[in-house]
């Protein structure tokens, strides 16, 4: 076994820790290697398994279904109101989870950020992908359900994949500030709670948009600078109903929906902007 | 940014400084944040590195030894990347693996075959790497009937193992080890021990912190010796470990530390004074373990005597009698004394102690069983013993330890040497 490798190695300065340093493919095999991990860990540990979560989503969408679709005759007037809820759920519940596992993400693995050097970015990068296991795995479900329920395939369909990316993008910036203000700032944990709980129910999911736009189109189009709204709304029109208003009908014309999209680029910018100036001191911050 | 050194080397420190600074109230919270936003905190600055250069030859094996708070951990995580230092630059050739600690990563609900990939990967191997050397790991570690266990069910002597199998695997050219060997019972230990003798045979260049003098002094080529961020001594292993023993026990003491010892006796006779000395002859404050000294202490009566018994006890800090002798017990003869006679006892023997602060009492006593006090001055100097041969017990005695095999017929075939 010898150490040198073939031609002598060329010296090479130390960096200090960073969000994204130096070799690509290390950094994708370590964000990835985190994200199986904390997949085996979550359902490979109970008997169940991966059951569960699939169960979580369907769970939450019975009980809504329940309220509101029996209880409040709520949905009667969209049409196929429960795969358009189903949908819903797994989107907001995939953001959701993403953005709140993220918040602690580095202190709960301050072990490895303490110990070795590595970009520190792999680290909400795992959260993000982690979850979107999830997501994908909840899509077919969805997906089932779409085809139960006698919704016919369109070429649309492939819409998903473009907002899914979308998704995760948003996502993956709001995961990379939290997690790094969370090292500064502990009450960032309990705000984030109370945000998304605040974001359920702003976003059109118990609820389609045209409810709102029926009261106060104002509204409905303020509504619609949340960037989940627009893709919530948007895979709706695309792969449930397309007599839905699509995203930019909802929002009052195409250019508006510069808006969330700069919403989205813009918490993308600011949450690596903040994540990658915050890198270098996390180790000595923790 | 300035160009690396021109001379061949594994690591090149130049010039690095790092400071932490330590707030003096901790805003912790978005709230505060918001309600004071023109608060500024104050910090204390800690400097834990001030300046620090050296270099590392290629295949060279380099001791970092220091007191707790030093900074050779800061240097350490400096080296591997995990802090950046505030200036200075840090070069390095070849790949580099960090050891701050055994088994970073590891996950006590994942099995051994999760976890050794899982480290692997985080020490820098490719996903396709960590797996071709997984079967070697799981060798090394003599874990093979384990690997499906959860780790939390391994035993921590298991879990060491494994750890260790990992780092042994990783194949980086240069190794940054932080005390993560003073684990494990003395058989991983010895294995611990036989690998770095491999890995250095091997031509690995590596980095050692350590504690353990013995150790610096078995396998180091150079080291260094860290006090408060300083680079103090930069050579030889055997006189940075000397240099690492003596600023553990301080300097201070010697004689100067007798002022205010307790002090019993008629007075008949006066102990003026009481040192070591050295091989040389001159007065030590600090002696290398094995080497000849001598204590001697100085005596005046003050009235007519008649053979008094004069002599020493030496105690070790936690105030033991290690070893004491008076020259009536030798069966010496003192002789008469007149009022103002002074006379000087030498004490000669090897330095056998082991390392550590040693005081000695001398006395001066009627004839008789001694105990009938002239004078005695409790610990009246002291002296450091320095040395890093590690052995059991208050003293090191020259020693020869012997295996002789004795065969399988019968165990009375051990005959007398």
């Amino acid at each position: 076994m010898s150490a040198a490798s073939g031609s002598a190695p060329v010296p090479y300065k130390v960096t200090g820790p960073s969000a994204l340093s130096g070799d690509w493919r290390r950094f994708t095999h370590l964000s990835v290697m985190l994200a199986v991990t904390d997949f085996k860990l979550r359902f490979f540990g109970s008997v169940l398994g991966y059951l569960w979560s699939l169960m979580r989503p369907l769970l939450m969408f019975g009980v809504l279904y329940a309220v509101f679709s029996v209880v409040f005759r709520f949905g009667g007037a969209v049409n196929s109101y429960p795969v358009v809820l189903l949908m819903a759920i797994v989107v907001y519940e995939y953001f959701g989870e993403a953005t709140a596992n993220a918040v602690q993400s580095v202190i709960d693995r301050e072990n490895l950020v303490r110990k070795i050097h590595f970009p520190r970015m792999a680290i909400p990068l795992s959260i993000t992908l982690t979850a979107a296991f999830n997501l994908g795995l909840n899509l077919v479900v969805v997906l089932f359900f779409m085809v139960v329920s006698g919704i016919e395939p369109r070429l649309s369909w492939l819409g998903v994949f473009p907002l899914v990316a979308l998704l995760i993008a948003f996502a993956t910036g709001i995961a990379m500030l939290l997690s790094a203000l969370f090292v500064q700032y502990r009450d960032v944990s309990p705000i984030w709670d109370v945000v998304l709980r605040a974001l359920f129910y702003a976003t059109p999911i118990i609820y389609v948009i045209e409810q709102i736009e029926d009261r106060n189109e104002t509204l409905a189009h303020i509504a619609m600078c949340n960037p989940l709204a627009v893709i919530i709304e948007q895979l709706r029109h695309m792969m449930i109903d397309p007599t839905a208003p699509s995203a930019a009908e909802a929002i009052g014309g195409a250019p508006m929906l510069l808006i969330p999209l700069g919403i989205l680029v813009g918490s993308c910018a600011l949450g690596f902007t903040v994540f990658n100036r915050r890198a270098p001191m996390i180790a000595e911050r923790l | 940014m300035s160009a690396p050194p021109q001379q061949p080397f594994a690591v090149a420190v130049d010039g690095v400084s790092k400071t932490f600074a330590l707030p003096h109230q901790h805003v912790n919270t978005l709230k505060e944040r918001v309600l004071h936003p023109f608060q500024r905190t104050t910090y204390d600055r800690f400097e834990a590195l001030k300046d620090v250069s050296f270099q590392v030859e290629p295949g060279e094996f380099f001791g970092i030894v220091g007191r707790n708070g030093s900074g050779k951990s800061t240097l350490l995580k400096c080296l591997a990347g995990i802090y950046g230092p505030d200036a200075g630059d840090i070069w390095l050739t070849g790949r580099m693996a960090p050891f701050i600690e055994l088994g970073v990563g590891f996950n006590f609900e994942l099995t051994a075959r999760d976890n050794v990939l899982i480290n692997a990967i985080m020490l820098g191997l490719t996903p396709a790497e960590a797996r071709a050397r997984y079967e070697d790991i799981i060798a090394f570690a003599e874990l093979e009937q384990f690997v499906d266990l959860k780790l939390k069910n391994y035993s921590s002597g298991m879990h060491v193992r494994l750890a260790f199998a990992v780092m042994v695997q990783v194949d980086a050219d240069v190794l940054l080890i932080d005390e993560v060997l003073a684990v494990g019972d003395a058989a991983f230990q010895q294995k611990c021990h036989d690998t770095l003798q491999e890995m250095r045979d091997e031509g690995r260049t590596i980095l050692l912190v350590t504690h353990d003098m013995s150790a610096v002094e078995r396998f180091c080529d150079r080291a260094m010796l860290l006090e408060r961020g300083d680079l103090v001594m930069l050579g030889e292993p055997h006189e940075v470990a000397v240099g690492y023993n003596e600023m553990n026990f301080g300097r201070s003491g010697g004689g100067a530390s007798a002022a205010g010892a307790d002090r019993r006796g008629d007075g008949a006779a006066r102990v003026l004074d009481a040192w070591f000395e050295d091989r040389d002859g001159n007065r030590a404050e600090v002696l290398e373990q094995g080497t000849p000294c001598s204590v001697r202490m100085l005596v005046e009566a003050q009235e007519p005597l008649e053979d008094p018994v004069c002599g020493f006890s030496i105690n070790d800090d936690q105030h033991r009698r290690v070893f004491a002798t008076a020259t009536a017990w030798v069966g010496q003869s003192t002789g008469t004394f007149a009022a103002g006679d002074r006379a000087v006892v030498t004490l000669q023997f090897d330095t056998v102690f082991h390392p550590g602060r040693y005081s000695v009492t001398p006395f001066v006593a009627y004839r008789g069983s001694g105990d009938r006090m002239m004078d005695l001055r409790e610990r009246l100097s002291s002296v450091v013993v320095t040395g890093t041969l590690e052995t059991g017990g208050v003293v090191d005695l020259p020693h020869e330890l012997v295996v002789t095999r004795a065969g399988t017929e019968t165990p009375r075939a051990l005959e007398p040497r």
